[in-house]
Order: C-alpha cells, then structure tokens, then sequence
C-alpha cells in the first residue's frame, strides 16, 4: 500500500496544481468533457508527456523506468484495448478460480476476445490490470459503457480490492450518484484548475 | 555481336506509344494523362542526364566525383522514401530514417561487391560502382518505403493497443514487436516474389540490357544473380534498420508513444 502524491503536476490542459490520495481513498473526478481528465490520468501513468513531480509512496516517478511506474499505477481506460485474439494471450497466467470470483466460467481464458460482451470485457480488463498488484488506481470512467448489473459487479469488484490493499483510487465519472456510491471525495476540473467538490 | 544503336528517331515511336495512352486516358477521363507525361519526361531527361554524366565520369574517372555523384543518388532516394510516406516523421527525420538506412545497407553492399566479389581494378571503376549502387538503391528505396509506411500507419491505427500494453507496464519493445515484424516483412515481399518469380514469369531488366548489348546470356544470368542476391541483403537489413530506427522513433525516454512526432496523412 502507498498513497499517490502529485507536487506542481501539470498537463496542456491543467495549471499546475498539488493533489495527495491517501492509501484506500476513494476520490472521484469530474468536469465537462475535454476539461482534460483523461489526459491528466494518462499524465500520472506518464503515458503523455508533463510538468511536476509524482510520487507513489516514496517512489518518485522519474526514479524508476515508465514500465514499472506503470504496473504500480495502473490506469484502466474507458475503453479497454486487447492485441491478441485468445482472452488468455492478455495474462501471465489466467486460472479459473479468480475468473469464477468475478462470475466468468473457468474456460473464459480460451474464448475469442470479440465474443466477450462489453460487461465481460471490462471485468476481464479490470482482473488484467489487478494482477499487477497496483498501488493505485487510475479509472477512466470504467463502467460508461455498462448496464446496471455490470455497473454493480464492477463498482463492487474495485471495492473489494481497494478495502483489501489498500489501493488509492482516482476514478473518473460523470454520474454523481455513483460519485457519492464509490467515492470518498471528490474533484471537479474547472477553467484549468482542479478543485474540490466535496469531501 | 555489335550492338545497334538507337536513333532518335527510335525513342520518339516508342514515345508516340505513351503519348497514345495520354489521349486514352483524355478520352477515359482517368485523370492520369498529365502525371504519365510528366513521368515519362522525366525519365528521359533524367536518364540522358545520366548518360552524359556517366560519359564524363568514364573519362574523368575521378574517385571524388564518383562519391558524390553516389551522395546524390542517395539524397534523392532518400526524398523518395520520405515523398512515399503516408504519414512521415516530423523534422529530419523524415528523410534522416530512410536515408541513413539506405547509407547503411546499400552503400555496405555495394562496397562489398565492388571490393570482394567484383573486384574491379581499381575498384572504384565508374562502370562497375554506379551501376550497381543504383541498382541496390532503387529496389531497397522500395523495400524500405513499404516497411516504414507499414510502420507508422500500423502503429497510427493501433494505437489503443500499443497504449493497452504500455499501461499494462509492457516495455515499447513488448509494445510494438508485432508491429515491427509485420512492417519488415512488407518491405521483404517484393524482393522475395521478384526472386521466386526471376527467369520464369520475368527477364529482369538488367539481365535484359546486357543480353541487348551483346553479352554472352550466362554471363549475364551470372551478374543477374548476384543482383539479385545482394538487392535482398541489401533491402532486408536496410529495412529491417529503418524500422528499428523508426520504431525507437515512435517511443520517447520514458517510454510513451509519441504519434505526435508523425505528420497527417497525405490527403488521397
């Protein structure tokens, strides 16, 4: 477990600004669309270029190669990405007992990635992304393209894990329902500047 | 046997032919008639141009003018490798990564032919150099056109699933191996076909010219092989250069891709 501690961090689109998470916080995020929440996470996962420091814990971000940044701090997008056409291909190991936890049959590891429905596929991407051992949580908006049972699996799956590790969570949502049902606090991009809603 | 000389008469029947297709063309509305013009204007001032300098060259058979009528084959080639990119890197290297390749493979080589195999005397002889540098740049120009292109159009179109893989904590290398592969391949086919299908579907077009000029034909099957052999060593590790320096190009330090090191496509 380590908190997240971003020092003068700016993006393109953010002035610079402080923020800490401590470890299993919970802090939503939102702002109208463009306001640059998607490349602020990115930014943390320095996967687009950025100004101020990062920490995870007393990891400093430039102190360690990107890679393994990237496995501490692991950034779920909106929309998940696989390369290969077996759900396996996309895992280090895949067994079925993990795979029944999150209501998937044991064979999912053989399936065809295009025939997993959108529900299936992000919690396959969420499981991918937690076999990392991550010490925080990027979100980006993670349950956008979701019904209401896979928002519930999904929402309560990185409950879990958060309460379990101890993880830091930033999640990005436009929903303030679910803002208030997953979050400890909250942000909101405003005019170049995050700020916060409510705590 | 001696060979028969062209007149100019000759040329221009064989131009009255192009001329023929541009007013096909015309008729058809293709849209093709004034590019096909200009092309093959270009060829013949561009190849009689050749012929004076080469005349010259056999009898001021300078070393240093050699070389830099060799830099200039290169230069060219290398604008031809950047003109044929849908999406070109930004800067100098657009033309740096195509170029550099090609210096690599190409000129290696011919220098290899020229002092091992050929062994001309001396072995800079103008007759033998040219010749056989332009045969290797222009087909790896080709192999190292297609290769790159595959590169960055592939890696544009992909890039959710590089990104899925960096975020996963894939190094760039994890990241773009497939990519890469499939890009060194493209530029390998060509080369491959025009091996697997030499002397059965074609005459290649420089075994064609010494046959015309009055060489024995196992001579020049001789000195056809050879080209052949060393355009696909020249293409493949020219290729397989341009996309390693491209690929490394597509990346930063710290490991993001950086699309935005690429132009926009060319509109169609």
């Amino acid at each position: 477990m380590a908190n997240l501690v971003l020092k003068q961090f700016a993006t393109p689109l953010l002035n610079p600004f402080n923020l800490e998470l401590a470890p299993g916080e919970c802090v939503t995020l939102s702002g109208p669309s463009g306001s640059g929440k998607s490349r602020l996470l990115r930014a943390i996962a320095d996967l687009d270029p950025h100004d101020g420091e990062a920490w995870c814990g007393d990891t400093a971000q430039h102190s360690i190669t990107a890679p393994a940044w990237r496995r501490r701090v692991g950034l779920l997008p909106a929309e998940s990405a696989w390369w290969s056409d077996r759900v396996s291909d996309h895992f280090p190991k895949l067994d079925g007992e993990i795979l029944e936890r999150l209501d998937l049959p044991a064979e999912t590891g053989d399936w065809q990635v295009n025939r997993l429905s959108s529900g299936e596929r992000q919690r396959l991407a969420l499981l991918r992304l937690l076999s990392n051992q991550p010490d925080v949580l990027l979100l980006d908006e993670p349950t956008a393209n979701l019904d209401k049972a896979n928002i519930d699996r999904a929402e309560s799956i990185i409950a879990q894990w958060r309460k379990a590790h101890q993880t830091a969570v930033l999640w990005v949502t436009h929903d303030p329902e679910q803002q208030h049902r997953v979050g400890t606090s909250s942000l909101v991009i405003k005019h170049r500047q995050l700020v916060k809603s409510w705590s | 046997m001696e060979l028969i000389r062209l007149t100019p008469i000759d040329l221009a029947l064989a131009a009255l032919l192009v001329l023929a297709l541009a007013l096909l063309s015309l008729k058809l509305s293709l849209g093709i008639g004034q590019r096909l013009l200009i092309a093959a204007l270009r060829t013949v001032v561009q190849l009689s141009l050749l012929g004076l300098v080469l005349k010259f060259l056999f009898v001021q058979s300078h070393p240093m003018l050699i070389a830099a009528l060799a830099l200039f084959m290169l230069v060219v080639a290398g604008y031809e490798v950047m003109a044929r990119q849908q999406r070109r890197f930004i800067g100098a290297w657009g033309m740096g990564v195509g170029t550099l390749s090609m210096f690599i493979s190409s000129f290696t080589v011919t220098l290899i032919a020229l002092t091992v195999i050929v062994q001309a005397e001396p072995w800079y002889s103008v007759q033998y150099t040219i010749p056989l540098l332009g045969m290797l740049l222009g087909n790896t120009m080709s192999g190292i056109a297609i290769a790159l292109d595959n590169l960055t159009q592939s890696a544009w179109q992909q890039q959710r699933e590089i990104e899925g893989r960096l975020i996963l904590g894939h190094t760039w290398e994890e990241a773009i191996r497939v990519i890469r592969r499939n890009a060194l391949r493209s530029g390998l086919i060509p080369i491959i076909n025009a091996m697997a299908a030499a002397g059965v579907v074609s005459l290649p077009g420089m075994m064609t010219g010494q046959i015309l000029a009055g060489s024995p034909p196992f001579e020049a099957a001789k000195y056809q092989i050879l080209i052949m052999l060393l355009i696909a060593a020249g293409t493949g590790f020219g290729a397989s250069a341009a996309v390693w320096i491209g690929s490394r190009r597509l990346f930063d330090e710290r490991e993001r891709l950086r699309l935005d090191r690429l132009s926009p496509a060319k509109p169609e």
